[in-house]
Protein backbone atom coordinates (compact mmCIF):
# COMPACT_ATOMS: atom_id res chain seq x y z
CA UNK A 1 0.00 0.00 0.00
CA UNK A 2 0.94 3.39 -0.59
CA UNK A 3 1.01 6.14 1.95
CA UNK A 4 -0.04 9.73 1.37
CA UNK A 5 3.11 11.05 2.05
CA UNK A 6 4.62 8.89 -0.63
CA UNK A 7 1.85 9.67 -3.30
CA UNK A 8 2.32 13.57 -2.03
CA UNK A 9 6.04 13.57 -3.00
CA UNK A 10 5.58 11.01 -5.65
CA UNK A 11 3.26 13.90 -7.61
CA UNK A 12 5.85 16.79 -6.59
CA UNK A 13 8.63 15.45 -7.71
CA UNK A 14 7.02 14.03 -11.18
CA UNK A 15 5.18 17.26 -11.97
CA UNK A 16 9.09 19.38 -11.16
CA UNK A 17 11.03 17.27 -13.56
CA UNK A 18 8.31 18.07 -15.92
CA UNK A 19 8.12 21.29 -15.69
CA UNK A 20 11.96 21.69 -15.87
CA UNK A 21 12.37 19.73 -18.76
CA UNK A 22 9.41 21.80 -20.79
CA UNK A 23 11.40 24.92 -19.16
CA UNK A 24 14.07 24.33 -20.82
CA UNK A 25 13.09 23.14 -24.06
CA UNK A 26 11.59 26.45 -24.51
CA UNK A 27 14.29 27.90 -23.60
CA UNK A 28 16.27 26.60 -26.41
CA UNK A 29 13.79 26.40 -28.78
CA UNK A 30 12.92 30.06 -28.19
CA UNK A 31 14.98 31.35 -30.98
CA UNK A 32 14.05 29.24 -33.57
CA UNK A 33 10.31 29.87 -33.07
CA UNK A 34 11.02 34.25 -33.05
CA UNK A 35 12.68 33.31 -36.40
CA UNK A 36 9.52 31.75 -37.54
CA UNK A 37 7.33 34.16 -36.20
CA UNK A 38 9.72 37.23 -38.08
CA UNK A 39 9.69 35.04 -41.34
CA UNK A 40 5.53 34.59 -41.33
CA UNK A 41 5.59 38.63 -40.35
CA UNK A 42 7.25 39.88 -43.25
CA UNK A 43 5.72 37.21 -45.61
CA UNK A 44 2.32 38.78 -44.55
CA UNK A 45 3.28 42.43 -45.27
CA UNK A 46 4.74 41.16 -48.77
CA UNK A 47 1.81 39.44 -49.28
CA UNK A 48 -0.45 41.90 -49.10
CA UNK A 49 1.73 44.17 -50.80
CA UNK A 50 0.95 41.66 -53.70
CA UNK A 51 4.24 40.29 -54.08
CA UNK A 52 2.78 36.89 -54.19
CA UNK A 53 5.83 34.99 -54.75
CA UNK A 54 6.94 35.45 -51.36
CA UNK A 55 7.23 32.00 -49.08
CA UNK A 56 9.11 30.77 -45.46
CA UNK A 57 11.84 30.49 -47.68
CA UNK A 58 12.44 33.65 -49.43
CA UNK A 59 10.67 36.22 -47.34
CA UNK A 60 14.12 37.73 -45.70
CA UNK A 61 15.70 38.93 -49.17
CA UNK A 62 12.18 39.67 -50.95
CA UNK A 63 11.49 41.76 -47.67
CA UNK A 64 14.65 43.91 -47.82
CA UNK A 65 13.91 44.56 -51.37
CA UNK A 66 10.82 45.53 -51.30
CA UNK A 67 10.65 47.31 -48.12
CA UNK A 68 12.07 50.53 -48.35
CA UNK A 69 11.07 52.60 -45.36
CA UNK A 70 9.81 51.72 -41.92
CA UNK A 71 8.08 54.64 -39.82
CA UNK A 72 7.02 54.70 -36.29
CA UNK A 73 3.82 56.90 -35.67
CA UNK A 74 2.66 58.73 -32.59
CA UNK A 75 -1.34 59.26 -32.30
CA UNK A 76 -1.38 62.29 -33.81
CA UNK A 77 0.32 61.33 -37.05
CA UNK A 78 3.94 62.60 -36.44
CA UNK A 79 7.09 60.31 -37.85
CA UNK A 80 8.79 59.68 -34.81
CA UNK A 81 11.62 57.38 -36.47
CA UNK A 82 12.51 56.81 -39.95
CA UNK A 83 14.42 53.77 -40.49
CA UNK A 84 15.78 52.97 -43.87
CA UNK A 85 19.06 50.95 -43.43
CA UNK A 86 19.12 47.20 -43.69
CA UNK A 87 18.67 44.69 -42.68
CA UNK A 88 14.93 45.69 -42.26
CA UNK A 89 14.25 43.57 -39.60
CA UNK A 90 15.89 45.34 -36.85
CA UNK A 91 13.74 48.48 -37.69
CA UNK A 92 11.80 49.80 -34.44
CA UNK A 93 9.10 49.44 -36.45
CA UNK A 94 9.35 45.89 -37.01
CA UNK A 95 9.56 45.51 -33.02
CA UNK A 96 6.47 46.80 -32.06
CA UNK A 97 4.37 44.63 -30.55
CA UNK A 98 0.62 45.44 -31.76
CA UNK A 99 -1.07 44.22 -29.44
CA UNK A 100 0.25 45.90 -26.56
CA UNK A 101 -0.04 49.37 -28.72
CA UNK A 102 -3.67 48.88 -29.29
CA UNK A 103 -4.43 48.05 -25.70
CA UNK A 104 -2.21 51.51 -24.51
CA UNK A 105 -4.86 52.86 -26.87
CA UNK A 106 -7.83 51.36 -25.48
CA UNK A 107 -6.75 52.69 -21.79
CA UNK A 108 -5.93 56.51 -22.90
CA UNK A 109 -2.11 55.90 -23.06
CA UNK A 110 0.64 56.86 -25.21
CA UNK A 111 0.77 54.41 -28.13
CA UNK A 112 3.02 53.76 -31.23
CA UNK A 113 2.00 52.64 -34.50
CA UNK A 114 3.92 51.25 -37.07
CA UNK A 115 4.32 51.72 -41.29
CA UNK A 116 5.59 50.61 -44.02
CA UNK A 117 6.72 51.84 -47.00
CA UNK A 118 7.33 49.68 -50.05
CA UNK A 119 8.73 50.21 -53.81
CA UNK A 120 7.25 47.82 -55.94
CA UNK A 121 6.96 48.51 -59.94
CA UNK A 122 8.26 52.22 -59.42
CA UNK A 123 5.00 52.83 -57.25
CA UNK A 124 4.82 53.52 -53.53
CA UNK A 125 2.52 51.15 -51.48
CA UNK A 126 2.04 51.75 -47.93
CA UNK A 127 1.70 48.89 -45.63
CA UNK A 128 -0.26 49.22 -42.59
CA UNK A 129 -0.50 46.07 -39.99
CA UNK A 130 -3.83 45.43 -37.94
CA UNK A 131 -4.91 43.55 -35.51
CA UNK A 132 -8.36 42.66 -33.55
CA UNK A 133 -10.47 40.12 -32.41
CA UNK A 134 -12.35 36.96 -34.41
CA UNK A 135 -14.61 34.34 -32.98
CA UNK A 136 -11.87 32.50 -31.16
CA UNK A 137 -8.77 34.49 -30.85
CA UNK A 138 -7.12 37.18 -32.22
CA UNK A 139 -7.03 37.89 -35.61
CA UNK A 140 -4.19 39.49 -37.62
CA UNK A 141 -3.04 40.84 -40.99
CA UNK A 142 -2.09 43.80 -43.16
CA UNK A 143 -3.73 46.61 -45.51
CA UNK A 144 -1.56 47.98 -48.16
CA UNK A 145 -2.86 50.86 -49.37
CA UNK A 146 -1.85 53.39 -53.46
CA UNK A 147 0.02 56.07 -52.18
CA UNK A 148 -2.96 58.34 -52.04
CA UNK A 149 -3.98 56.12 -49.22
CA UNK A 150 -7.42 56.03 -51.23
CA UNK A 151 -6.93 52.01 -52.73
CA UNK A 152 -6.56 49.00 -51.35
CA UNK A 153 -3.20 47.56 -53.37
CA UNK A 154 -3.94 44.49 -51.24
CA UNK A 155 -4.80 42.44 -48.09
CA UNK A 156 -3.85 39.29 -45.84
CA UNK A 157 -5.29 38.28 -43.12
CA UNK A 158 -4.59 35.83 -40.65
CA UNK A 159 -5.73 34.12 -37.58
CA UNK A 160 -5.31 32.56 -34.41
CA UNK A 161 -7.94 29.56 -34.16
CA UNK A 162 -11.32 30.47 -36.44
CA UNK A 163 -12.90 27.58 -37.27
CA UNK A 164 -11.30 26.05 -40.47
CA UNK A 165 -13.64 26.56 -43.51
CA UNK A 166 -15.69 29.16 -41.94
CA UNK A 167 -14.26 31.77 -39.96
CA UNK A 168 -11.00 30.49 -41.04
CA UNK A 169 -11.94 31.81 -44.99
CA UNK A 170 -10.70 34.95 -44.09
CA UNK A 171 -7.11 33.74 -44.39
CA UNK A 172 -7.52 31.86 -47.80
CA UNK A 173 -6.83 34.31 -51.01
CA UNK A 174 -10.60 34.21 -52.35
CA UNK A 175 -11.49 36.21 -49.38
CA UNK A 176 -8.94 38.77 -49.34
CA UNK A 177 -8.84 39.12 -53.49
CA UNK A 178 -11.84 40.92 -53.35
CA UNK A 179 -10.37 43.79 -51.29
CA UNK A 180 -8.04 44.64 -54.50
CA UNK A 181 -9.08 47.78 -55.98
CA UNK A 182 -11.09 48.94 -52.94
CA UNK A 183 -11.49 52.38 -51.98
CA UNK A 184 -11.02 53.18 -47.88
CA UNK A 185 -11.99 57.15 -49.11
CA UNK A 186 -15.38 58.13 -50.78
CA UNK A 187 -15.00 60.81 -54.03
CA UNK A 188 -15.60 63.88 -50.61
CA UNK A 189 -12.46 62.70 -49.04
CA UNK A 190 -14.46 60.69 -46.45
CA UNK A 191 -13.55 57.57 -44.62
CA UNK A 192 -15.77 54.70 -45.31
CA UNK A 193 -13.63 51.93 -44.54
CA UNK A 194 -14.00 48.30 -46.61
CA UNK A 195 -16.89 47.30 -44.94
CA UNK A 196 -17.45 43.22 -44.35
CA UNK A 197 -21.36 42.68 -46.17
CA UNK A 198 -23.31 39.83 -44.68
CA UNK A 199 -25.37 38.80 -47.42
CA UNK A 200 -22.94 40.36 -50.23
CA UNK A 201 -21.84 43.53 -51.49
CA UNK A 202 -24.74 44.13 -53.69
CA UNK A 203 -26.82 44.96 -50.83
CA UNK A 204 -25.17 47.86 -50.35
CA UNK A 205 -26.30 50.75 -52.59
CA UNK A 206 -24.51 51.04 -55.84
CA UNK A 207 -22.40 54.21 -54.99
CA UNK A 208 -20.97 52.19 -51.86
CA UNK A 209 -20.25 48.95 -53.34
CA UNK A 210 -16.58 50.03 -54.23
CA UNK A 211 -16.45 50.42 -50.17
CA UNK A 212 -17.54 46.55 -49.40
CA UNK A 213 -16.65 43.07 -49.78
CA UNK A 214 -18.51 39.87 -49.07
CA UNK A 215 -18.69 38.21 -45.80
CA UNK A 216 -18.09 34.59 -45.17
CA UNK A 217 -20.76 32.64 -45.22
CA UNK A 218 -21.10 30.82 -42.10
CA UNK A 219 -18.30 33.09 -40.81
CA UNK A 220 -20.92 36.23 -39.45
CA UNK A 221 -19.07 36.89 -36.19
CA UNK A 222 -15.40 36.70 -37.63
CA UNK A 223 -16.66 38.54 -40.57
CA UNK A 224 -17.96 41.45 -38.26
CA UNK A 225 -14.49 41.47 -36.58
CA UNK A 226 -12.69 41.64 -40.10
CA UNK A 227 -14.88 44.25 -40.53
CA UNK A 228 -14.34 46.07 -37.21
CA UNK A 229 -10.65 46.02 -36.96
CA UNK A 230 -10.37 47.34 -40.70
CA UNK A 231 -12.25 50.69 -39.24
CA UNK A 232 -10.47 51.04 -35.93
CA UNK A 233 -7.38 50.69 -37.43
CA UNK A 234 -7.65 52.42 -40.27
CA UNK A 235 -9.14 55.38 -37.86
CA UNK A 236 -6.04 55.54 -35.88
CA UNK A 237 -3.94 56.43 -38.99
CA UNK A 238 -6.19 58.75 -40.28
CA UNK A 239 -3.99 61.69 -38.69
CA UNK A 240 -1.10 60.67 -40.58
CA UNK A 241 -2.82 60.29 -43.90
CA UNK A 242 -4.49 63.57 -43.73
CA UNK A 243 -1.05 65.24 -43.31
CA UNK A 244 0.40 63.60 -46.20
CA UNK A 245 -2.54 62.46 -48.82
CA UNK B 1 20.95 -22.10 -19.15
CA UNK B 2 17.36 -23.15 -20.15
CA UNK B 3 15.89 -20.66 -17.59
CA UNK B 4 17.85 -17.74 -19.23
CA UNK B 5 16.37 -18.10 -22.20
CA UNK B 6 13.06 -17.77 -21.52
CA UNK B 7 14.10 -14.88 -19.35
CA UNK B 8 15.55 -13.05 -22.22
CA UNK B 9 13.72 -12.20 -25.33
CA UNK B 10 15.22 -11.33 -28.48
CA UNK B 11 14.69 -7.89 -28.97
CA UNK B 12 12.47 -8.50 -32.01
CA UNK B 13 11.15 -11.93 -31.25
CA UNK B 14 7.88 -13.12 -32.93
CA UNK B 15 5.64 -11.89 -30.11
CA UNK B 16 7.15 -8.15 -30.37
CA UNK B 17 7.29 -7.96 -33.99
CA UNK B 18 3.12 -8.92 -33.54
CA UNK B 19 2.97 -5.91 -31.12
CA UNK B 20 3.98 -3.99 -33.88
CA UNK B 21 1.92 -4.93 -36.71
CA UNK B 22 -1.40 -6.20 -34.93
CA UNK B 23 -2.70 -2.20 -34.50
CA UNK B 24 -2.05 -2.01 -38.32
CA UNK B 25 -4.78 -4.38 -39.35
CA UNK B 26 -6.42 -6.60 -36.61
CA UNK B 27 -6.18 -4.66 -33.83
CA UNK B 28 -6.40 -1.14 -35.62
CA UNK B 29 -7.22 1.96 -33.20
CA UNK B 30 -9.53 4.01 -35.85
CA UNK B 31 -11.00 0.86 -37.87
CA UNK B 32 -11.35 -1.65 -35.16
CA UNK B 33 -11.28 0.10 -31.61
CA UNK B 34 -12.97 3.13 -33.09
CA UNK B 35 -10.31 5.88 -31.45
CA UNK B 36 -9.07 8.67 -32.48
CA UNK B 37 -11.64 9.50 -34.96
CA UNK B 38 -11.53 13.54 -33.99
CA UNK B 39 -8.50 14.29 -35.25
CA UNK B 40 -8.31 11.91 -38.11
CA UNK B 41 -11.39 13.88 -39.46
CA UNK B 42 -9.60 17.08 -38.82
CA UNK B 43 -5.86 16.91 -40.05
CA UNK B 44 -6.48 14.96 -43.35
CA UNK B 45 -7.81 17.38 -45.87
CA UNK B 46 -4.23 17.19 -47.19
CA UNK B 47 -1.28 15.08 -46.87
CA UNK B 48 1.44 16.74 -45.29
CA UNK B 49 -0.19 17.60 -42.30
CA UNK B 50 -1.56 14.35 -41.64
CA UNK B 51 1.78 12.58 -42.07
CA UNK B 52 3.47 15.27 -39.47
CA UNK B 53 0.17 14.17 -37.47
CA UNK B 54 0.99 10.90 -37.23
CA UNK B 55 4.80 11.47 -36.80
CA UNK B 56 3.33 13.35 -33.78
CA UNK B 57 1.15 10.89 -32.64
CA UNK B 58 3.47 7.72 -33.01
CA UNK B 59 6.06 10.12 -30.90
CA UNK B 60 4.21 10.39 -28.08
CA UNK B 61 2.43 7.05 -27.83
CA UNK B 62 5.59 5.35 -28.40
CA UNK B 63 7.54 7.15 -25.66
CA UNK B 64 4.99 8.29 -23.13
CA UNK B 65 4.13 4.11 -22.98
CA UNK B 66 8.06 3.62 -22.35
CA UNK B 67 7.68 6.32 -19.76
CA UNK B 68 4.73 4.78 -17.99
CA UNK B 69 6.31 1.59 -18.39
CA UNK B 70 9.54 2.84 -16.85
CA UNK B 71 7.35 4.14 -13.80
CA UNK B 72 4.64 1.87 -13.53
CA UNK B 73 6.08 -0.06 -10.66
CA UNK B 74 6.30 2.87 -8.36
CA UNK B 75 3.09 4.99 -9.72
CA UNK B 76 0.55 4.76 -6.78
CA UNK B 77 -2.80 3.40 -8.20
CA UNK B 78 -5.17 6.54 -6.71
CA UNK B 79 -3.36 9.10 -8.72
CA UNK B 80 -2.07 6.96 -11.49
CA UNK B 81 -4.04 8.92 -14.50
CA UNK B 82 -2.39 11.99 -13.13
CA UNK B 83 0.69 10.21 -13.61
CA UNK B 84 -0.18 9.17 -16.90
CA UNK B 85 -1.31 12.35 -18.30
CA UNK B 86 1.90 14.46 -17.16
CA UNK B 87 3.99 12.54 -19.05
CA UNK B 88 1.37 12.24 -22.18
CA UNK B 89 0.91 16.20 -21.91
CA UNK B 90 4.73 17.09 -21.28
CA UNK B 91 5.12 14.78 -24.53
CA UNK B 92 2.58 16.78 -26.63
CA UNK B 93 3.87 19.82 -25.35
CA UNK B 94 7.85 19.32 -26.23
CA UNK B 95 5.80 18.14 -29.79
CA UNK B 96 4.33 21.24 -30.73
CA UNK B 97 7.23 23.19 -29.12
CA UNK B 98 9.82 21.05 -31.63
CA UNK B 99 7.00 21.69 -34.50
CA UNK B 100 6.62 25.46 -33.81
CA UNK B 101 10.62 25.78 -34.45
CA UNK B 102 11.43 23.59 -37.43
CA UNK B 103 7.87 23.48 -39.08
CA UNK B 104 6.38 26.33 -38.56
CA UNK B 105 3.65 26.16 -41.45
CA UNK B 106 3.01 22.77 -40.49
CA UNK B 107 2.27 23.58 -37.44
CA UNK B 108 0.20 26.62 -37.92
CA UNK B 109 -1.88 24.13 -40.28
CA UNK B 110 -2.15 21.46 -37.74
CA UNK B 111 -3.07 24.70 -34.91
CA UNK B 112 -4.94 22.88 -32.19
CA UNK B 113 -4.72 19.98 -33.35
CA UNK B 114 -1.42 18.82 -31.35
CA UNK B 115 -2.53 20.10 -28.21
CA UNK B 116 -5.20 18.15 -28.77
CA UNK B 117 -3.06 15.25 -29.21
CA UNK B 118 -3.36 14.95 -24.64
CA UNK B 119 -7.05 14.09 -25.00
CA UNK B 120 -6.44 11.15 -28.09
CA UNK B 121 -7.69 8.15 -26.54
CA UNK B 122 -5.40 6.17 -28.33
CA UNK B 123 -2.40 6.97 -26.14
CA UNK B 124 -4.44 6.50 -22.59
CA UNK B 125 -5.72 3.82 -23.55
CA UNK B 126 -2.55 1.83 -24.67
CA UNK B 127 -0.60 3.46 -21.29
CA UNK B 128 -3.67 1.65 -19.42
CA UNK B 129 -4.29 -1.57 -20.97
CA UNK B 130 -0.49 -2.24 -21.74
CA UNK B 131 2.12 -0.18 -20.74
CA UNK B 132 1.12 -0.14 -16.76
CA UNK B 133 1.30 -4.18 -16.89
CA UNK B 134 4.31 -4.26 -19.46
CA UNK B 135 8.39 -4.11 -19.72
CA UNK B 136 9.34 -0.53 -21.25
CA UNK B 137 10.82 -2.23 -24.67
CA UNK B 138 7.18 -4.42 -25.67
CA UNK B 139 5.40 -1.25 -24.13
CA UNK B 140 7.54 0.90 -26.76
CA UNK B 141 6.64 -1.06 -29.16
CA UNK B 142 3.11 -1.21 -28.56
CA UNK B 143 2.87 2.44 -28.72
CA UNK B 144 4.90 3.17 -32.08
CA UNK B 145 2.79 0.19 -33.61
CA UNK B 146 -0.09 2.15 -32.33
CA UNK B 147 0.79 5.26 -33.71
CA UNK B 148 1.64 3.69 -36.97
CA UNK B 149 -1.61 2.01 -37.40
CA UNK B 150 -3.46 5.39 -36.63
CA UNK B 151 -0.73 6.87 -39.56
CA UNK B 152 -2.17 4.52 -41.91
CA UNK B 153 -5.57 5.54 -41.96
CA UNK B 154 -4.87 8.89 -41.63
CA UNK B 155 -2.46 8.79 -44.47
CA UNK B 156 -4.76 6.75 -46.29
CA UNK B 157 -7.44 9.11 -45.74
CA UNK B 158 -5.62 12.45 -46.66
CA UNK B 159 -4.64 10.45 -49.70
CA UNK B 160 -8.64 10.11 -51.05
CA UNK B 161 -9.34 13.57 -50.14
CA UNK B 162 -6.62 15.47 -51.68
CA UNK B 163 -6.59 13.31 -54.79
CA UNK B 164 -10.21 14.06 -55.03
CA UNK B 165 -10.74 17.56 -53.14
CA UNK B 166 -8.05 19.21 -54.27
CA UNK B 167 -6.94 17.68 -56.77
CA UNK B 168 -2.93 17.59 -55.20
CA UNK B 169 -0.86 15.45 -53.72
CA UNK B 170 1.68 16.78 -51.59
CA UNK B 171 0.54 20.27 -52.96
CA UNK B 172 1.74 19.10 -56.49
CA UNK B 173 -1.14 18.64 -59.10
CA UNK B 174 -1.57 15.58 -60.31
CA UNK B 175 -5.21 15.70 -61.89
CA UNK B 176 -3.70 16.96 -65.31
CA UNK B 177 -5.36 20.29 -66.46
CA UNK B 178 -6.81 18.35 -69.83
CA UNK B 179 -8.90 16.98 -67.72
CA UNK B 180 -10.18 19.85 -66.39
CA UNK B 181 -10.67 21.78 -69.32
CA UNK B 182 -13.07 18.98 -70.14
CA UNK B 183 -15.19 20.00 -67.48
CA UNK B 184 -13.62 17.82 -64.81
CA UNK B 185 -14.55 19.63 -61.23
CA UNK B 186 -12.88 19.13 -57.43
CA UNK B 187 -15.32 17.56 -55.13
CA UNK B 188 -15.41 20.48 -52.76
CA UNK B 189 -17.36 17.83 -49.87
CA UNK B 190 -14.08 15.77 -49.89
CA UNK B 191 -12.31 18.90 -48.16
CA UNK B 192 -14.81 19.02 -45.39
CA UNK B 193 -14.76 16.77 -42.18
CA UNK B 194 -18.02 14.31 -43.41
CA UNK B 195 -16.25 13.21 -46.00
CA UNK B 196 -13.62 12.23 -44.13
CA UNK B 197 -15.89 10.37 -41.85
CA UNK B 198 -17.27 8.38 -44.78
CA UNK B 199 -13.95 7.57 -46.15
CA UNK B 200 -13.17 6.05 -42.61
CA UNK B 201 -16.45 4.43 -42.83
CA UNK B 202 -15.17 3.21 -46.42
CA UNK B 203 -11.65 1.58 -45.44
CA UNK B 204 -13.53 0.03 -42.21
CA UNK B 205 -16.21 -1.59 -45.07
CA UNK B 206 -13.11 -2.94 -46.90
CA UNK B 207 -11.19 -4.10 -44.31
CA UNK B 208 -14.06 -6.20 -42.56
CA UNK B 209 -14.85 -7.55 -46.18
CA UNK B 210 -11.20 -8.88 -46.54
CA UNK B 211 -11.51 -9.55 -42.39
CA UNK B 212 -14.59 -11.86 -41.72
CA UNK B 213 -13.49 -12.30 -38.23
CA UNK B 214 -14.05 -8.93 -37.43
CA UNK B 215 -17.45 -8.39 -38.06
CA UNK B 216 -19.74 -8.16 -35.16
CA UNK B 217 -22.31 -10.43 -34.60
Amino acid sequence: MYTNRYIFTYAAVLVIVAAALLSLAAMLLKPFQERNIAIEKMRGILTSAQVTEANANNAIPLFNKYITEELVLDPQGNVVNTYTQSPKEDAPAFKIDLKKQYYNKSQNKPYKLPLYIAQKDGKRIYIIPMRGTGLWGPIWGNIALTSDFKTVVGVFFDDKSETPGLGGEIAKPKFQKQFIGKTIFDDGGKFTSVEVVKGGVQKLPASMQIHGVDAISGGTITSKGVDAMLRNVLKSYLPYIKKNR
Amino acid sequence: MQTEKTEREALFSPKNIKLLTGPLNMNNPITVQVLGICSALAVTAKLKPAIVMSLAVMVVTGFSNLVVSFLRNGIPPRIRIIVQLVVVATLVILVDQLLKAFVFDVSKQLSVFVGLIITNCIIMGRLEAFAMANKPWPAFLDGIGNGLGYGLILITVAFFRELFGSGTLFNYQVIPQSLYNAGYVNNGMMILPPMALITVGVIIWVQRYYNRSLIEK
